[in-house]
């Protein structure tokens, strides 16, 4: 269509006669704008934010950095930082991954897929544990906590040795069982009888039946608003078990408007539930909490540092605590900000909440965990 | 019959006054539609900062997805990146390594189009059987919006790529980087380097201020927060294109770089979430239609479970890794029904049964699943997710 200008692929040519300004610019950009129809945008990446931000590591071990890390010093940072969501032995909890065990189990109905029965290079693991783990707190390991965690993990999947140091010298040389396990996308010759140029319109089959329902297994959300609304929906008997379940739920905020938690700022402790999300893989609240990767946090708000009897602390918070520090609202606030700024030292590898409102809500939020 | 008191008597609304302008200066959409909402599954992830849900594909019309109710997929929450602290990084095997900022990006040459972006684990749960009982929840891993971005190959072109280049390597901002993988040549065909979706900026959730857009490919790849594209000879093999992302076969043996979406349709309603509630006589069937291959050429539905087939209404003509409209007007007196719609596309490409995908695929493929779907209508207009022989 002539009436439509095609989309431009390379800068306009001014008339550098015609503008003074363009003139010095390209004089500066002599070898750029003017002669190859670049559009002279952007500056070029110091080697400094190159160096930053290129992390990934390929297969053939480019891109690793120095350093080394053995299987024992592993297991502690792994505990430390890991376990919470990976299980101790990297047997993964609940829903989390899990990263060891699933060896020859690929070709099963629901195969377990690991780092040892399914990751086909170590790259793989390297990489992403040190740009994107611990999870709430990425890049904040050293290399060679890297390369310990993946000692560990290869240890868990009975790869290595209990003595094995992994190094960027002997990376290269560990074998993934699963590395001949892949193929390129076949699709196109093993489904090539999806192109079929005539589909079939009538007589298809012979019968059909239903073979499976999708109501006999129960497993979808149920949308009370739409249960409620529809009358032509009525609840079966699994959806009445569900909403009737849900129910106590429903009734708490009238709980917790009872006199004993009057002083509590209800909506500003709602923020902080979500804020809490953020503390939640390595704390725990509520009348089942356990000490996890940290303390439980029940009664925290008031109570003495290092307040839970039966967790280990460093010995950095005991001091404080010696010393008679108390988690008041100051304390709180400021150790939440900038948890290493507050406590030298400190174990928890959270990086802080940014935002004074994320910080008070969530203080609000522990306040009902009294 | 009585008259209508709507009709009859004065209502307040006819009387009285609606609200001022500016009474919402961004409008949410009234409340009498609150239930048009993004849901989740909680089962099916640890924790919902690592975790996806869903679109209310029912309760649409039409192929453009609002951004409010767009599917949302994270690994690592959906960060906020103010437009002034966005850096993208253009480096690798390149003349010369480049940061641009977001004011940078809107100097270049700007396209816009209309793309689909599905999870490759859409209708994942599927794969065993009838499990999820509701087209959101079987099929709302998918949006449909319109791109307004700077074309990648732009962008490289600008630093350079070397002969040797082979792959652009891409990662978002956050924590879990996300990165992938993407061959050169789709790298300089049609990725986009997209800042406004339906006309407006990027939701945070979708990638505020920048996300890339790789038309027809899987979801995964579509990063969001996009801040650095490296030239490589070798793909990186991140965690997203290994330990995710491939496609476990019944020996044992995954696919990987499985990257184009086949062509796949669903009827939105009917379905369980959208029972037909208007009794007998005119029924309107609708759904979506879209191919990662190319344009859709055809839908076509069947009430019987597959036995018989007719050619559904496209809105409008398909074009190319976007979704298409089709509707199907016909007339329902109580009978029971197996709906089904089988989607074409311009390649000859015609969308399997899950029994035609398990045959090459077995059980465990998790991803790709772009099998036909059934929903049982009884009677009573309420429709249910089934499997059939």
């Amino acid at each position: 269509d002539r009436n439509i200008a095609p989309m431009p692929d390379a800068a306009p040519r001014m008339n550098a006669e015609a503008d003074f300004d363009f003139r010095l610019i390209a004089s500066a950009q002599a070898s750029n704008a003017a002669a190859d129809g670049k559009f002279g945008i952007g500056r070029p990446a110091l080697p400094e934010e190159v160096a930053a931000w290129d992390l990934d590591v390929a297969p053939d071990g480019t891109g690793l950095p120095e350093g080394s890390g053995d299987v024992l010093n592993g297991e502690e940072v792994f505990v430390d930082y890991c376990a919470s969501c990976h299980g101790d032995f990297a047997e993964g909890l609940g829903n989390w991954p899990k990263l060891a065990g699933g060896d020859g189990t690929l070709d099963h109905d629901d195969p377990l897929k690991t780092v040892g029965s399914y990751w086909p290079y170590l790259s793989t693991v390297w990489d992403y544990v040190n740009r994107s783990m611990p999870y709430g707190a990425a890049q904040t390991l050293t290399p060679d906590e890297v390369y310990a965690i993946t000692a560990y993990i290869l240890y868990s999947n009975y790869l290595v040795d209990d003595d094995f140091v992994l190094s960027n010298e002997n990376f290269l040389e560990v074998e993934m069982p699963n590395a001949d396990g892949f193929i390129l996308d076949d699709r196109e010759e093993s489904e090539a009888h999806f192109w079929t140029a005539e589909p079939c319109m009538e007589n298809c089959k012979d019968s059909v039946e239903i073979m499976l329902r999708a109501t006999d297994l129960g497993v979808t959300p149920v949308d009370e608003a739409a249960v409620e609304e529809s009358a032509v929906e009525p609840a079966t008997d699994e959806e009445t078990t569900q909403v009737a379940a849900a129910t106590p739920a429903e009734a708490e905020p009238e709980a917790e408007a009872e006199p004993a938690s009057a002083s509590i700022d209800t909506a500003l402790a709602e923020e902080g539930e979500k804020v809490f999300r953020k503390c939640s893989a390595c704390h725990q609240v509520g009348d089942d909490a356990k000490n996890r990767t940290g303390p439980l946090l029940n009664g925290v708000v008031g109570a003495q540092f290092a307040h839970v009897e039966d967790f280990r602390y460093g010995k950095t918070i005991e001091d404080m605590r010696d010393n008679g520090m108390v988690w008041d609202e100051e304390n709180l606030s400021a150790f939440l900000a900038d948890p290493r700024g507050f406590m030298k030292g400190t174990k928890m590898s959270f990086a802080g909440l940014r935002k004074d409102e994320e910080i008070a809500a969530v203080i609000e939020y522990l306040k009902t965990y009294p | 019959a009585d008259p209508d008191p709507l009709i009859t008597e004065v209502q307040p609304w006819a009387s009285g006054w609606g609200d001022a302008v500016d009474a919402t200066p961004y409008g949410m959409p009234i409340e009498f539609e609150s239930d048009v909402i993004r849901r989740n599954v909680e089962w099916l992830t640890a924790d919902t900062i690592s975790s996806i849900n869903f679109t209310p594909i029912h309760a649409l019309d039409g192929t453009i997805t609002p951004q409010g109710c767009a599917f949302e997929r994270h690994h690592s929450g959906a960060i906020e990146l103010r437009k002034q602290d966005y850096r993208l990084m253009i480096n690798g095997l390149v003349d010369t390594p480049l940061v641009f900022t977001y004011e940078d990006l809107e100097r270049f040459p700007r396209e816009q189009h209309v793309y689909f972006c599905e999870c490759a684990a859409n209708t994942g749960m599927e794969w065993a059987g009838a499990q999820l009982n509701g087209a959101q929840y079987t099929h709302g891993m998918i949006h449909n919006m319109e791109y307004t971005g700077v074309p990648l190959r732009t962008l490289l072109a600008e630093a350079g790529v070397q002969t040797e280049g082979k792959w652009v390597y891409v990662e978002g901002a956050d924590a879990s980087s996300n990165g992938r993988s993407i061959p050169l040549e789709k790298a300089l065909d049609d990725v986009l380097v997209a800042f406004k979706a339906n006309g407006e900026a990027l939701r945070k959730e979708h990638g505020y201020p920048v996300r890339l857009v790789v038309p027809g490919w899987e979801g995964n790849m579509w990063v969001k927060w996009l801040r650095r594209v490296e030239v490589t000879t070798q793909a990186i093999e991140s965690r997203e294109e290994t330990s995710k992302y491939t496609d476990t076969l019944a020996d044992g043996t995954s696919r990987k770089w499985t990257w184009v979406m086949d062509a796949k349709s669903v009827i939105t309603s009917p379905s369980p979430q959208a029972p037909i509630k208007h009794g007998h006589g005119p029924l309107v069937i609708t759904g979506m239609a879209w191919s990662g291959r190319g344009a859709i050429t055809g839908v076509d539905v069947s009430m019987d479970g597959g036995v018989t087939w007719q050619p559904a209404r496209l809105a409008a003509p398909g074009t190319k890794m976007a979704l298409t409209r089709f509707y199907f007007d016909t007339e329902w007196n109580g009978e029971d029904m197996l709906l089904q719609s089988r989607a074409r596309d311009e390649t000859g490409y015609v969308q399997p049964t899950k029994a035609q995908l398990r045959e090459v695929r077995g059980l465990n493929s998790i991803y790709h699943n772009n099998c036909i779907q059934t929903w049982h209508v009884n009677p009573n207009g309420e429709a249910e997710n089934v499997e059939v022989s």
